[in-house]
């Protein structure tokens, strides 16, 4: 295949121009006060854009549509559960955090229950969620370059991974709010630009075209393709069809035309399918074949509902735990402004989201190839190129191919950044050196899983990751913000309940050993293993009463004290002690007012 | 003068109360959490109940998903564009109800 020099340079243009912000741009900010002091200037919108450019990653840009493509109406629930996500950290947990002066959940955990060994625990469970959530990143990027280039798969996960670590151990443009809140909207525009001018393009197309997504049948073809399987497939086919195939098919070697009669198919890695233009598509199986079953919601899978439901309290609740989204509310000034930036991020993702769905629908119209190979997280990115033609389709591409790049750069630089610094703070002695290599440790190892892990679809192995963390530091986060009775036994307790649990279930989702059924029901833990994970905190922590820190009561009021009185503090990991410092303090906020 | 001098002064003592929680301090505190704790909990809840009504609408009365308005499936409408609106109100009823919670502490303790 001939690389697409387009969008070869736009992707080039993105990584050159991450590593020349990283070198020139900036100073190091690279503790906490440096970045305080770095983005306390900013305000609501500045910072709710810079959270949504480096929260949308590569299974917002790529990864819904694919599913969308894919399984219709359930795939919505995704978008929806990253959302709400943020509603959920809003109502439970924006304003105090802000205000508790944690940087990072270890410090949030020491902070409010003083035990070093829960810190510990917290350490190790944010390295397991940020690497379980590398992983789909560097499949994307992966994707991304070995569909424009052609290039094996592992060349675009290792190039990612090259950049990332150079450009956190540069200085990364991580810490600078004002790149972040860019990267937020050339995604929005690089996937928004490319739907609306397709979307013109289709209304040219004939009505008998259009409406064939609600037909009784599977998609066809609209031209003569070939497919080519890279990994096994076995085939759905609901009407007898002609193909014509190249390597092994059914478990015989074929070379020419094949007779398929409803039912199931195997292809095999290597083969080539070609299909003739109007041809049915077949689709791998688990998805709904036929357009109007794909229309209606719930309408494949093991148990529909089961999975909708722990889907939804998986994103719902794990977005309050992942590493990276924590830190960045940090850059509020105070609890005030943490809430107020939530509420703008809610909109931001709401307006991103509306755009993969439409990605998805008109990839069923354009590229239901990707049904036939199972690829369909590449549908974005093909979009353009089968829609249309010309340079118009090649700009598109080049347009398209950019803001994946750069989804995959500013989430995994910003996930890289906060296992790096948990690393060397946690496991390291913290010196420079040791943050450089710790950088390096967390941008190999999940480079590593990522050239062993199962091809789970993007969307769907970044789910893994919410599963994980709503089981673990969701009730952490809630039940120190509003519990006296938590202590540090009860949350390490749950920690390790919740948390081992659902990584227990989802380790071999991501490995991909295991068969249909359990791989699609371990999939999604949560609604079984957050309730869990609550209980096991609120037990334990009955049980072990006596722990309860001294000053609880002074931690709580400190996080839920409004701003004007002056009581949140910032600093590290400092408790609060009212001590004569504290009064002349509070005494000069009210004499300023 | 001297009215306003005792008046900051008792302000700061009642700081110190709410700081260390004794008396009055913790009675108001504890009230402030719970008054925030509920609001948070009711508006999850809402929120718990109307997006989690959506699957089950779905799954008891299919032919819900076949309806179609303006050309598009209504399952679509609601999951794909309608969700979004609803989130946004919610924040901005949190947002409004969570900040007059916290004035009226802070009006409490500065009266």
């Amino acid at each position: 295949m001939e690389p697409d020099l387009y969008a070869v340079s736009a992707i080039l243009a993105v990584g050159a121009l991450t590593i020349l912000f990283g070198i020139f741009g900036v100073r190091i900010h690279r503790s906490t006060s440096d970045f305080l002091r770095a983005s306390r200037s900013v305000g609501p919108r500045w910072n709710a854009a810079a959270i949504s450019g480096e929260y949308l990653s590569a299974a917002s840009f790529l990864g819904i549509a694919g599913l969308v493509l894919k399984d219709g109406a359930d795939a919505l629930w995704y978008p929806v559960g990253f959302t709400a996500g943020y509603l959920a950290l809003l109502l439970f947990v924006a304003a105090p955090l802000r205000r508790s002066g944690a940087y990072t959940l270890p410090d949030f955990a020491e902070a409010r229950l003083d035990s070093v060994r829960l810190r510990r625990v917290c350490t190790v469970m944010v390295i397991a969620i940020g690497w379980l959530y590398l992983v789909p990143q560097m499949q994307g990027a992966g994707l991304t370059l070995s569909t424009v280039t052609g290039y094996p798969l592992w060349v675009g996960a290792a190039v990612v991974s090259v950049i990332v670590i150079l450009n956190v151990v540069i200085g990364g443009m991580r810490s600078i709010t004002f790149v972040q809140a860019f990267q937020y909207w050339l995604k929005l525009t690089a996937l928004a630009v490319p739907v609306f001018v397709l979307l013109i393009y289709q209304a040219g197309e004939s009505a008998e075209f259009r409406s064939s997504l609600a037909a009784d049948a599977p998609p066809f073809f609209t031209t003569d393709t070939t497919v080519d399987i890279d990994t096994d497939v076995v085939l759905q086919v609901n009407s007898p069809m002609l193909l014509d195939a190249n390597g092994e098919v059914d478990g015989f070697p074929a070379d020419g035309p094949v007779y398929w009669a409803a039912g199931q198919h195997e292809a095999s890695a290597g083969a080539e399918l070609r299909f003739a233009a109007g041809s049915r598509v077949p689709v791998v199986v688990g998805s709904p074949v036929n357009n109007d079953s794909w229309l209606q919601p719930l309408s494949s899978g093991e148990a529909p509902l089961f999975e909708t439901y722990s889907l939804v309290v998986a994103l719902l609740l794990g977005t309050m735990g992942l590493p990276h989204v924590l830190a960045r509310f940090y850059a509020n000034p105070d609890g005030r402004a943490a809430r107020a930036t939530t509420f703008v991020v809610l909109a931001l993702l709401g307006l991103f989201y509306l755009f993969p769905t439409v990605a998805g629908l008109l990839a069923r119209l354009y590229v239901p190839q990707l049904l036939v190979n199972g690829k369909t997280d590449a549908a974005v990115l093909l979009l353009p190129g089968e829609a249309m033609s010309g340079l118009p389709s090649q700009l598109l591409g080049a347009v398209v191919a950019a803001g994946a790049f750069a989804a995959f750069l500013s989430t995994a630089s910003g996930l890289v950044l906060s296992i790096a610094g948990v690393l060397s703070t946690d496991a390291l002695p913290g010196r420079v050196r040791d943050f450089r290599t710790a950088t390096v440790v967390a941008g190999m190892v999940p480079l590593a899983f990522t050239l062993a892990a199962s091809q789970l679809d993007l969307a769907q192995s970044v789910a893994l990751a919410f599963a994980v963390a709503a089981s673990s530091f969701c009730p952490l986060l809630v039940l120190g913000i509003w519990w006296r009775g938590l202590t540090d036994t009860g949350a390490a307790a749950g920690l390790i309940v919740g948390g081992g649990l659902s990584f227990a279930a989802v380790l071999p989702v991501a490995l991909g050993v295991l068969a249909p059924p359990w791989q699609t029901l371990l999939a999604q833990p949560a609604a079984v293993t957050v309730p869990i994970a609550f209980l096991t905190m609120m037990i334990v922590s009955r049980a072990t009463s006596e722990r309860v820190p001294g000053d609880v009561a002074r931690i709580l009021l400190r996080m839920h004290a409004p701003d004007r009185l002056g009581m949140s503090r910032d600093g590290q990991v400092e408790r609060l002690a009212v001590t004569a410092a504290t009064l002349p303090r509070l005494k000069g906020g009210r004499h300023r007012r | 003068m001297l009215a306003e001098r005792r008046r900051t002064r008792r302000v700061v003592r009642t700081l110190a109360e709410v700081e260390e929680q004794t008396g009055v301090g913790e009675v108001w505190v504890r009230q402030l959490v719970r008054a925030q704790l509920l609001l948070a909990l009711r508006l999850g809840l809402l929120t718990v109940v109307v997006l989690g009504a959506i699957p089950l609408a779905f799954a008891l009365l299919p032919s819900l998903g076949t309806i179609g308005i303006g050309g598009l499936r209504l399952p679509w409408l609601v999951l794909g564009v309608g969700v979004y609106p609803f989130l946004l109100l919610v924040a901005w009823c949190y947002n409004r109800s969570a900040e007059r919670n916290e004035q009226d502490f802070a009006e409490m303790v500065e009266s």
